[in-house]
């Protein structure tokens, strides 16, 4: 029974990567960038929710919302000073300054908030689902997680499909040249994708808080990394590839803490991705990217 | 009125000018021709034109609107469609996926239906292929892919690169074709090749480029009878 209940915790933190590994992955698809301030984002959406419900005294979902308007505002805001002036530049100059981002927002969140970490309640406020008389216990923070990442990668696929903006997308993530002569604002498009992918974020951020309950202005920092090992393990740029990655890595990790060691968790799951790498370099859904001249 | 009216256009990469200040008018219902050999220029006019690349200097004027200074996505929804060198399909969507992404700036559902029609009858291997992915499809098809999807925007001009490039000849001979009869339906052609003999057979009239400038123009036909340019571009 033990097992099936670690499997469950994985699959929850798993949901968790794979949320983040969505905005990831649909920036790096359409904007060719890594936003390595995305975990930074996460960080800002758990502080919007947390103050929200503990200092505003909100309910649990509009603070879920407020986090998401502020990170979609954020999301955009960066786009628009820190990477759009870049978008003729070489891809070395945008990564550098995706890790500045990243740094600036750690620590204007330890001048604004302080080092001391906060304790985060979840946003979950209903009994653990209980099985098989009691030997299984599943939190609903648990569940409502899964549940998440499941309608959103739903939505996400729906979005993409059969809206507009959906279609603009996947034009920009194959050819952003040809996507221009369609008719299609690449700069529109590029905006909006890193609105969605911030407020993914804020909801990562609030679910990650809601299962592990502190809160400090590094709490993004290794999620937002492993959600990025994630990107790359279901091949970057796919979107059911950052699902399956995502549910792959938080199964590996709970799975490599409770029966290896919980020192080396990360170890192991940073192992299995170079080896995944090794035998298929794209990742599991990945294509080859053709460098165009 | 031109249609199409370049005045002085200077583009540069980097330090180095690629155009040294082009003028040419494309008039409404004409096929006209741009000829030149490999680095006269002929891309760098068409991806200034239509916006890809900014330009250091000149005008670009689309039916009496000046155009020099917008991005693409703007320029093609005022009529203007450009098949790009080197067809520039989106190979992992099908082939009715891309002639969608061409109706972009259309969404009239009528219209839709009317040109996808209208595609299918001039390229029936489009309409047999609608749902194979266009990475898959061979040279000619993509190319003819490519020209159906710039048609699904049904515009007044339509900007073509380099249609022949590394296509079998029977390929050429049908896209010159089909060419021939979008400019009978009324649709005004701007048409860069390095297949100059080719081009000058359906062409109005042609501007010949040379290393970032027109060094000739005239009517078509005299331009084939023409004898340096016959030494120059026709291997005669």
């Amino acid at each position: 029974m033990s097992f099936l209940s670690y499997l469950i915790n994985g699959i929850s933190l798993g949901s968790v990567y794979a949320i983040i590994a969505l905005g990831y992955t649909m920036v790096y698809g359409i904007a060719r960038m890594l936003n390595f301030a995305h975990g930074d984002i996460i960080m800002v959406g758990g502080y919007a929710a947390f103050f929200a419900m503990v200092n505003g005294g909100l309910p649990p979902i509009l603070s879920v919302l407020i986090a998401m308007a502020v990170c979609t505002v954020l999301g955009l805001v960066i786009e628009r000073i820190a990477y759009k002036p870049l978008r003729m530049a070489p891809s070395l100059a945008v990564l550098i300054t995706a890790i500045g981002v990243s740094y600036f927002l750690q620590n204007l969140a330890l001048l604004l908030f302080g080092a001391n970490t906060k304790t985060f309640q979840s946003v979950v406020t209903l009994p653990a689902l209980s099985l098989a008389g009691g030997k299984l216990q599943i939190s609903a923070t648990t569940i409502v997680t899964v549940a998440a990442c499941i309608v959103i990668v739903a939505a996400l696929s729906l979005f993409i499909n059969k809206t507009r903006i959906g279609q603009a997308m996947l034009a920009v993530s194959e050819d952003r040249g040809a996507a221009q002569l369609m008719g299609i604002n690449v700069n529109s498009t590029i905006a909006t994708t890193f609105a969605i992918g911030s407020a993914l974020a804020a909801v990562a951020g609030v679910l990650l808080c809601s299962a592990y309950p502190s809160l400090n202005p590094y709490t993004g920092s290794m999620p937002g990394i492993k959600a990025f090992t994630a990107a790359v393990f279901g091949g970057i740029g796919s979107i059911p590839g950052a699902m399956v990655g995502g549910l792959l890595l938080g199964v590996i990790e709970i799975l490599g803490r409770a029966y290896v060691s919980s020192q080396l968790s990360d170890a192991i799951v940073f192992a299995v991705l170079i080896v995944i790498l090794l035998v298929k370099p794209t990742g599991i859904f990945g294509h080859k990217i053709q460098e165009k001249v | 009125m031109a249609l199409l009216e370049v005045k002085d256009l200077q583009v540069y990469y980097g330090m180095i000018q690629a155009l040294k200040g082009i003028s040419f008018n494309v008039d409404k219902g004409e096929i006209i021709a741009l000829i030149g050999a490999n680095g006269a220029g002929k891309t760098t006019t068409l991806q200034a034109v239509t916006g890809l690349l900014p330009k250091k200097a000149g005008t670009v004027t689309l039916n009496g609107t000046d155009i020099t200074k917008l991005p693409p996505h703007k320029i093609v929804k005022m009529g203007m469609a450009h098949v790009p060198e080197g067809r520039r399909v989106f190979a992992r969507l099908t082939v009715y996926q891309n002639l969608n992404m061409g109706a972009y700036t259309k969404r009239d559902k009528d219209a839709f239906s009317k040109n996808l029609e209208m595609v299918y009858e001039k390229f029936p291997r489009l309409k047999e292929r609608r749902n194979q992915l266009a990475g898959t499809l061979s040279g000619g098809e993509q190319q003819m892919l490519a020209m159906g999807r710039a048609l699904m925007s049904q515009p007044g001009i339509l900007l073509m690169d380099e249609p022949s490039m590394g296509l079998s000849p029977i390929y050429v001979n049908e896209i010159f074709q089909i060419i021939e009869e979008v400019s009978a339906s009324g649709t005004t052609v701007l048409l860069v090749e390095q297949n100059a003999k080719k081009a000058l057979s359906i062409a109005d009239r042609a501007y010949v480029l040379e290393t970032g400038n027109v060094v000739l123009e005239g009517k078509a036909s005299d331009l084939l009878n023409d004898e340096s340019i016959k030494k120059a571009y026709l291997g005669e």
